[in-house]
């Protein structure tokens, strides 16, 4: 998305610009070395950067938009569009790699008929990669919202995704 | 209470000295880091907790992970004038059965649930007590911990509190003797004398460069200005997690050695720049800061003197790039991670300016103990120019997967072999790739290559932060060089052309080559890109970049050329250039094919052998891991 088509798209979202403000101020102090983790606060908050959030952060510490929006765009765990009810983080780490981590992957696309970053329409599901949460030695990884299922095969990521509502 | 002298620290050391090593009843160790985890020691918790609710002689507890993540969850249970034992795959529905085993002495009926017993439970550093399992009756048929091959040639210095104290608790380190090194070197407010003895002790930097740690603290201390101490755990390397280890399991280990670098170099404010898919590494750390503050160990006026230092934390937000130091400081001021050329250093200039030291976890983990034992003690491990220990993590295609302390200088074949008891499913060995993204592939006729910084670089590989990902005959090595250059392709921040342009040109080449699109000269054209990258990138990142794809020419230039020429992967892993059969000979129409093929592309009698329906396949390789009898052909 074009900076200028992010800013026209019209966000569902509400956002409570009281708690913002205290996330900016309360939280990081109003610094603009904060910048990144305001912008993490923010995603927590609203589960993506609304752009509306995002404007309104530009104006009070005095970022412009364009760097604010260099700086969404550059760190892969920001996402300028609403995610699904549940994270799929799946592990494309070499250790992973090596134990068949890319057939998983390939087994979740097809499942959710989603590539990586995308959403499924429902909004049940976001897949995202990840290059190695760490937990190699249970490689192929799937982290699912904060659950980590290891060792897991091509046929058995369906069963786990029916756990997810 | 705030704690001004050695002597305070000593008083609280020892009572919690008792809380480890001789509890009042029964003491349950669960091994609580990101893996033990993932593999289930939550969930063991939960329920033990719940079991013996009411039951105050059991007390259950939380550690880091002591490397062998293979086996966990890992849980060890001991008592006073009792063996220690160490029990692995302890999951929720084994753990009770552990615990009363272990009540009753019964180690005969759960015995395969056991890795082995302890011989000395103290780290390297506090074996000035006598060993509490001195005259306790060792358990018969259960091997020692210190002589099971996984650990026997292990030297735990960096790691040397994982797994044996809770990391949420300060008093625990106290009692390992933590925080005894940074107190000694502020009350004798000798900086100077700090410094010296990290550069004698030669210790190396250990995130990647292996840049000595002691001319950098020395160079920072020379600039003038607010100087900063930063501690680089954005710990990017895939397959490599002993950053995070360490963080989860011993935090203070960390904050100590930042305190020492900060006193030694003189600095009032540190970072630590933690990635963002660690969150409970974090979460630990601003335990370990909030208790630290407590005791007035960080803060102002630390312990009475007029030393000050603060510690912040910084989460990264997903850049590989940003565990480059330039790139990283400017995350750290809330810019994009873009890395700039190094004509002034960061100890000169740095973080907002102003002299910066930047060390990598493992470093800082490393130094209380080098303060303590003295450089000497540390200089007579590992080899001439590279001192000390280095932890790897041991992952991929290997049996026994964890993370591994050795001292620099032990063979590559011991590492795999020996410590990671070889390859799974007796495949044969191919590569080990060391070093990361970034790093190479070392091959079978280097397996006796002693591992140090010097010696890896000699066979085009580099020690990065210590990942070794073993691989087998089932990877591809195309694949791999193809992997890796998505992956930097991915991570390159995209301001200088060599890298940005570099690593796409190769990735199309690569991809060509899997595809069985590969010609000649292709082989030949990845070579010079890899050149121009190495010579003319602006950061490490692209003159890295190109490592995996010239070591893996360098030693499976054949793999390369089968790919172009005969359009084969023999690994059987690039879909469209091989094909899987079955051999009628080796197949005794068990069915499992058959009945787990997604496609039913098997078809085939009981008892008879099957055949693989081409035109349906899907080559998902399901069939070729789950025959027992070897019977899939990778053609
Ligand atoms: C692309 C790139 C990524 C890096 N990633 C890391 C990292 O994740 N962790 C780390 O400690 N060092 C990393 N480094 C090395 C750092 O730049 C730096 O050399 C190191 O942190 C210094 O600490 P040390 O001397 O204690 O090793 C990376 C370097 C490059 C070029
Ligand atoms: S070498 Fe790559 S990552 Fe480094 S500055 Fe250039 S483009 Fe950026
Ligand atoms: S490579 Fe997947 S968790 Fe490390």
């Amino acid at each position: 998305m074009s900076e200028a088509a992010m800013m026209e798209k019209v966000d569902a979202v509400d956002i409570d610009y009281m708690e913002l403000d205290d996330i900016i101020e309360k939280d990081f102090g109003q610094d603009k070395e904060n910048l990144i983790m305001i912008l993490q606060a923010i995603q927590r908050r609203y589960n993506y950067l609304p752009p509306p959030a995002l404007n309104y952060l530009s104006t009070k510490i005095g970022i412009p938009m364009s760097q604010i929006y260099g700086v969404a765009t550059f760190y892969s765990t920001f996402s300028l569009e609403p995610r699904g009810r549940n994270i799929i983080s799946i592990c494309l780490g070499t250790a992973c790699h090596v134990r068949g981590g890319a057939r998983v992957n390939d087994k979740l696309e097809e499942l959710l008929n989603i590539s990586d970053g995308q959403t499924t329409d429902d909004k049940r599901f976001t897949l995202e990669s990840v290059r190695c949460i760490g937990c190699c030695s249970l490689g192929p990884v799937v982290k699912i919202n904060e659950d980590m299922h290891g060792r897991i095969g091509s046929d058995e990521i369906e069963k786990v995704l029916d756990q997810y509502e | 209470m705030k704690i001004q002298s050695l002597k305070d620290l000593k008083k609280i050391s020892q009572a919690y000295e008792k809380q480890i090593y001789a509890p009042e009843g029964i003491k349950v160790n669960i091994g609580m880091a990101s893996c033990g985890i993932a593999a289930g020691a939550q969930a063991a918790m939960d329920k033990a907790l719940e079991t013996y609710r009411d039951n105050k002689n059991v007390e259950i507890c939380q550690t880091g992970c002591i490397g062998f993540c293979e086996q966990e969850p890992l849980v060890e249970i001991l008592a006073v004038n009792k063996p220690r034992v160490l029990y692995q795959n302890i999951t929720e529905d084994k753990i009770i059965d552990a615990i009363e085993g272990y009540m009753a002495g019964e180690f005969n009926k759960n015995k395969k649930s056991i890795l082995g017993q302890l011989r000395d439970p103290r780290s390297l550093l506090d074996d000035d007590i006598e060993n509490p399992l001195d005259g306790v009756e060792p358990i018969d048929d259960i091997p020692f911990m210190e002589d099971i091959p996984f650990y026997s040639a292990q030297v735990k210095v960096a790691m040397r509190n994982c797994g044996y104290i809770d990391p949420d608790c300060i008093e625990e380190y106290f009692a390992k003797k933590g925080y005894i090194a940074f107190l000694e070197a502020l009350k004798k407010n000798k900086p100077a004398e700090v410094i010296e003895t990290v550069k004698a002790s030669g210790l190396r930097g250990r995130g990647g460069g292996g840049f000595p740690a002691g001319i950098k603290w020395a160079t920072c201390a020379k600039h003038h200005g607010d100087r900063y101490i930063i501690c680089n755990a954005d710990e990017g390397d895939p397959g490599a997690y002993m950053d995070r280890s360490i963080l989860e399991g011993d935090p203070h280990s960390v904050l100590e050695g930042m305190l020492i670098a900060a006193l030694g170099i003189g600095s009032s404010q540190g970072y630590l720049y933690v990635r963002n898919e660690y969150p409970l590494a974090v979460k630990r750390l601003v335990t370990a800061i909030k208790q630290a503050e407590a005791y007035g160990l960080l803060g102002k006026n630390i312990a009475g003197t007029d030393f000050s230092f603060k510690i912040n934390i910084s989460t990264g937000a997903g850049a590989f790039v940003c565990g480059e130091s330039t790139a990283l400081m400017a995350s750290l001021e809330g810019k994009v991670g873009r890395p700039r050329a190094k004509y002034v250093h960061t100890v000169e200039k740095g973080f907002r300016e102003s002299p910066t030291n930047l060390n990598n976890v493992e470093t800082y983990a490393n130094v209380p103990a080098i303060l303590l034992k003295g450089a000497d003690w540390y200089t007579g491990m590992g080899t001439e120019h590279s001192k000390g220990t280095k932890v790897f993590s041991l992952v991929g295609k290997i049996n026994n997967t964890g993370l591994v302390e050795v001292p620099m200088g032990i063979s590559l074949r011991d590492i795999i072999y020996d410590i990671g008891g070889g390859i799974p499913k007796k495949k044969n060995f191919k590569a080990v790739q060391t070093g990361g993204p970034s790093g190479g592939c070392i091959p079978e006729q280097f397996l006796d290559l002693s591992v140090d910084f010097d010696e890896l670089a000699k066979v085009g590989s580099i020690m990065g932060s210590g990942g070794m990902i073993v691989m087998d005959q089932d990877t591809c090595m195309v694949d791999v060089a193809r992997y890796f250059v998505d992956f930097l392709r991915d991570e390159s921040c995209g301001q200088c052309n060599p890298c940005r342009e570099g690593l796409k040109q190769m990735l199309d080449i690569l991809t060509d080559i899997c595809d069985g699109n590969g010609k000649k000269g292709d082989i030949e054209f990845l070579e010079e890109i890899g050149a121009m990258m190495q010579k003319f990138s602006l950061c490490g990142l692209g003159t890295s970049a190109p490592n995996p794809v010239l070591t893996s020419i360098l030693f499976f230039r054949d793999e390369y050329e089968a790919h172009i020429r005969d359009k084969k992967c023999s690994a059987g892993v690039c879909k469209p250039l091989f094909h899987y059969e079955i051999d009628p000979d080796a197949c005794n129409g068990c069915t499992l094919c058959a009945k787990k093929c997604p496609q039913n592309a098997v078809a085939g009698k009981k008892k008879e052998p099957h055949v693989i329906d081409q035109e349906n396949c899907i080559k998902c390789g399901i069939c070729y891991e789950k025959c027992k009898f070897d019977a899939i052909k990778i053609c």
